[in-house]
């Protein structure tokens, strides 16, 4: 009988030791530095166009953090970014560094695919991964990947890639709406 | 010599993975990039090394004792699962990079058996605290070399021309076979 106390009171007291040696620490390291970047690398737009001076989107949310790099070096999330980012870090909103560059509306980069040669040098260059192609082939932009950084135009030896406004996603027609006319073309001769 | 020859043995002769086949989930599961499977090796060496320790002290200075050995394995699994936690807060804090990219296996080197055989083959050999903790480390390091290599072969299979029905998780089994019967050349160098 007393060998099954001492059992339990073993397993039990290794519980206990365990519980609050894990509470502690939990404690002591909380990631609370870590949710602070969190939050910021959520309102920073993930373009990973390093026109911040920082390589990405979480590099430049760790500097904020850290107190090195001030809120208003983000030209893509523009001065709407920038309020948001004095909101949730209670600071002053100030206007957009205009060294950085301008805030331009969402746009994607396109290959003129006629011109493209296969140089593979704006794949190693997109942050995203959003080009696809191989050496001599022909590449292209997964629209969807694309976040628009422009950081594949300098690499490009012929100068066939463009940034166009980004296009409205389509949306299907609700159905059951009702339409006037009856969409039939008329072709003539 | 003799703890030098502890390290070596536990590492390579007796590799936990391809000779004594301990902890094979990992093994297969984190194998896919060299990053990953490096980090996983660190992870799992610092819980491994932990793990004989405490088990060690436990064993030596509780369990046995008490006359209490045969709550060994529920004690050992209490304690690595403390272990794993604990090194899962660290690394949330220290890596969070590297906490997200290993993702839910860090939670399973709880049930790795590589970290239950070492605790509970420190206590077969019957191993002094210092043993037991080289133990541990040795088995780390020789798990931690064979899951990089894995993971480095494994992606150049990736870019191979392997046969549709061979590609994926069969060609890594047979890729971990051969790397098994390699290790059979250390057989028989330490005898421990």
């Amino acid at each position: 009988m007393s060998g099954v106390v001492t059992a339990l009171g073993v397993l039990l007291g290794l519980l206990l030791g365990i519980g609050l040696v894990l509470r502690i620490s939990a404690r002591r390291m909380a990631p609370d530095e870590d949710s602070v970047v969190e939050k910021i690398n959520a309102v920073l737009p993930q373009t990973q166009c390093a026109q911040c001076g920082y390589p990405g989107c979480r590099p430049y949310a760790e500097a904020i953090a850290r107190g090195e790099a001030d809120i208003n070096q983000c030209p893509p999330g523009g001065e709407a970014g920038v309020r948001e980012l004095a909101e949730l870090l209670g600071r002053e909103p100030k206007p957009l560094d205009a060294e950085r560059g301008e805030t331009k509306p969402p746009q994607v980069a396109f290959i003129d695919e006629d011109r493209c040669i296969g140089c593979t040098l704006c794949i190693q260059a997109c942050p995203v991964d959003a080009i696809v192609g191989a050496a001599k082939r022909m590449h292209t932009v997964i629209e969807a990947d694309c976040t628009g950084c422009e950081l594949c135009l300098p690499p490009c030896p012929v100068d066939c890639i463009d940034l166009v406004p980004r296009p409205a996603p389509f949306i299907w027609p609700e159905p059951g709406a009702r339409t006037d006319s009856i969409p039939i073309e008329v072709r003539h001769g | 010599m003799d703890l030098l020859l502890i390290v070596v043995s536990a590492a390579l002769v007796n590799n936990f993975v391809l000779v004594q086949f301990l902890g094979l989930c990992p093994f297969l599961g984190v194998s896919g990039r060299v990053e990953g499977a490096a980090g996983m090796a660190m992870a799992t060496a610092f819980v491994l090394t932990l793990s004989a320790v405490a088990s060690y002290v436990l064993t030596a200075w509780v369990l046995e004792p008490l006359g209490l050995e045969y709550l060994r394995i529920v004690a050992f699994i209490v304690v690595i699962a403390g272990l794993v936690q604990l090194t899962e807060l660290t690394l949330r804090h220290v890596a969070p990079l590297l906490h997200r990219v290993l993702g839910i296996y860090l939670p399973l080197i709880t049930s790795n058996c590589a970290v239950l055989g070492v605790a509970l083959l420190n206590v077969r050999e019957q191993h002094s605290l210092v043993e037991s903790a080289l133990y541990g480390f040795g088995a780390a390091a020789g798990f931690g070399l064979v899951l990089v290599l894995l993971a480095a072969a494994r992606e150049r299979l990736e870019l191979a021309d392997v046969p549709a029905s061979f590609r994926g998780a069969p060609i890594a089994l047979i890729t971990a076979g051969l790397m098994a019967l390699a290790f059979m050349g250390f057989a028989g160098f330490a005898k421990l």
